[in-house]
């Protein structure tokens, strides 16, 4: 009896241990990457990098600021394309959708939130960039748009189920028709997880490169256009890190070191959003 | 059981053709208040032969039934008798529900209510519900919603804050909430969203207020008050209210509709219905013999 009390002692100290190790490891990636950037990039993110476009190749310094603002303008795009079509959709199979319908659309967005991103490059390339035979801001926007619709249809969708029927029948009984009900009713009521998801789908397209490869394309200056192509933080991340100059492989960290800032700073903000509790919900 | 239920205890019992006048007689004897005079017809709603489906359940079997005006009508019964149904028919809020079937007439003031504008109805006849459901909006725009979804024209600015007003103190909520209307509605205790509740069913000023158990997730203190506010008002509003408690239904009613297995088995004056009730079942009921 009292062996078998100390093997069970022993098993439940070892699987303790274990999955303490694990989530030490788990966690200890992030820090890894993130101090290995800091270790190599840390020293070039500077107020140059943020201001200056890129050198001429064989003259230090320089800076990313088209990149930067690159990545900016197609993340506005991609969320122009993205949000609508997937916030309405999740509205339809949320509130609208019978049964056959929204199972063949959940399916199809599984589908497409697994299709590799290169995928979707060519896709977009074939779409966007063959018919005017140039690389362009919109295609590269257009790309990102498609990656993101899956995820913002499927969290609108989730969130709204969780908004409780008594609400909207609350709604109801007060005369309001069914859109009425679901845009000042239960929208609002899941208007801060939906948001959180956005910028969640944000902070994930953010990081593609393989989709903006042949569509964005990259630029080594300003981007004239919404037509011409343009320079983004992860394409100029591949781009220096492939080169054959020190500097630029440098500069690639400090690339990297930037683009992990603005995903955690986004994760940061839609932490504070859930953070702010019910309670300050609108007046 | 698909003749009126009305008509089949009218068979059994002779004296079950005054019980059915009762309800109607009371308001035309007992001393009617200013409001119920005003109106022409003393029965608000009327409620004949329905007979309602889920999918193919059958539920309501053609349940007959007069609601008079500016009275409290209770309807009981256990768990599964149809009562919520019933009372979801009134407003048509059964719609919202797929393969719900509906067929018989309910008037309202004489018009029936199936081919009205939903809208309209809904407007008429308000509905608060089992648990407390505010929206996650202050507690005034809580009261104002009703108003602003109907565009009711004269409702403006100072106009909206009085009408807000208004309906707080109907409800019995204003001295408790007059100071934090901009706070979260859901900052109030539940008997106090309960009553915000009833505060924003009463802004659109409807003439039927439907009660579905509005007091089975509150307290008896505040059981107690949403109670004591039904009764100042039948002043002006007509009511219906299902309730799980017997005693609730003796207190706060002027007349007790007793459903089983989606069967209206009576429908009588609250007093007479508790103390000599006609039909076997709803003195099993009553007593506390099943349900």
């Amino acid at each position: 009896m009292s062996a078998r009390l100390t093997w069970r002692k022993t098993v439940n100290v070892v699987m303790l241990s274990l999955t303490g190790v694990c989530t030490l490891l788990a966690i200890s990636v992030l820090f890894f990457i993130l101090g290995y950037l800091v270790y190599h990039g840390g020293k070039d993110v500077n107020w140059d990098f943020f201001t200056k476009l890129p050198t001429p190749v064989g003259e230090s310094g320089g800076g990313m600021a088209n990149a930067i603002v690159g990545s900016g303008k197609l993340l506005l795009l991609a969320a122009l394309i993205g949000v609508p079509i997937g916030l309405l959709g999740g509205v339809y199979l949320s509130e609208f959708g019978g049964r056959t319908v929204p199972f063949i659309v959940r399916y199809t967005a599984d589908m497409l939130n697994g299709v590799p991103s290169i995928v979707i490059g060519i896709f977009a390339y074939a779409v966007a960039v063959m018919p005017v035979h140039h690389f362009s801001t919109v295609a590269g926007g257009f790309a990102l748009g498609i990656m993101m619709i899956p995820i913002v249809l499927r969290s609108t969708e989730e969130f709204l189920h969780g908004v409780p029927r008594s609400m909207r029948e609350g709604a109801m009984a007060l005369g309001a028709s069914k859109w009425r009900t679901i845009s000042s009713v239960v929208l609002p009521a899941a208007s801060r997880a939906i948001i959180t998801a956005i910028l969640l789908s944000l902070a994930r397209v953010a990081g593609e490169t393989a989709p903006l490869l042949f569509t964005a394309f990259g630029n080594r200056f300003w981007s004239p256009g919404w037509g011409q192509p343009i320079a983004s933080l992860p394409v100029m991340i591949y781009t220096y890190a492939v080169g054959p100059y020190d500097d630029w492989h440098r500069q690639a960290w400090a690339a990297g070191l930037v683009l992990l800032g603005l995903i955690l700073v986004i994760n940061i903000i839609v932490r504070t959003i859930l953070a702010r509790g019910v309670s300050a919900q609108r007046s | 059981m698909s003749a009126s239920p009305r008509l089949a205890a009218n068979k059994a019992t002779p004296q079950e053709q005054s019980v059915s006048n009762l309800p109607e007689h009371a308001v035309k004897t007992t001393s009617p208040s200013p409001a119920a005079a005003a109106v022409p017809t003393p029965l608000r709603m009327q409620i004949k032969n329905l007979n309602f489906y889920y999918g193919k359940v059958h539920s309501l079997h053609g349940v007959s039934l007069d609601v008079a005006t500016n009275r409290v009508t209770a309807l009981i019964g256990p768990s599964g008798c149809g009562k919520s149904t019933l009372l979801r028919t009134l407003n048509r809020m059964h719609e919202t529900i797929r393969n719900a079937r509906l067929e018989g007439d309910i008037l309202l003031d004489g018009e029936d209510i199936l081919t009205q504008d939903v809208t309209r109805l809904r407007r008429r006849v308000g509905m608060v519900f089992q648990k407390p459901n505010p929206f996650p909006k202050s507690i005034f725009e809580n009261v104002a919603y009703g108003l602003r979804i109907n565009g009711i024209p004269e409702v403006h600015h100072g106009r909206m804050a009085d009408a807000v007003e208004s309906s707080l103190r109907r409800a019995a909520l204003w001295d408790e909430v007059k100071d934090q209307l901009h706070k979260s509605a859901y900052a109030l205790s539940g008997g106090q969203q309960q009553r915000l509740c009833i505060a924003r069913a009463l802004a659109v000023d409807p003439e039927v207020l439907l009660l579905d158990e509005p007091c089975s997730a509150l307290d008896p203190v505040n059981t107690a008050k949403v109670e004591e506010l039904l009764f100042h008002l039948k002043e002006n509003c007509t009511l219906v209210i299902v309730t799980h408690n017997m005693q609730q239904a003796a207190r706060v009613s002027d007349s007790t509709a007793f459903m089983l297995l989606g069967d209206l088995v009576e429908f009588s004056p609250t007093p007479q219905m508790f103390t000599t009730p006609t039909d076997p079942r709803t003195e099993a009921y009553i007593t506390g013999r099943f349900g």
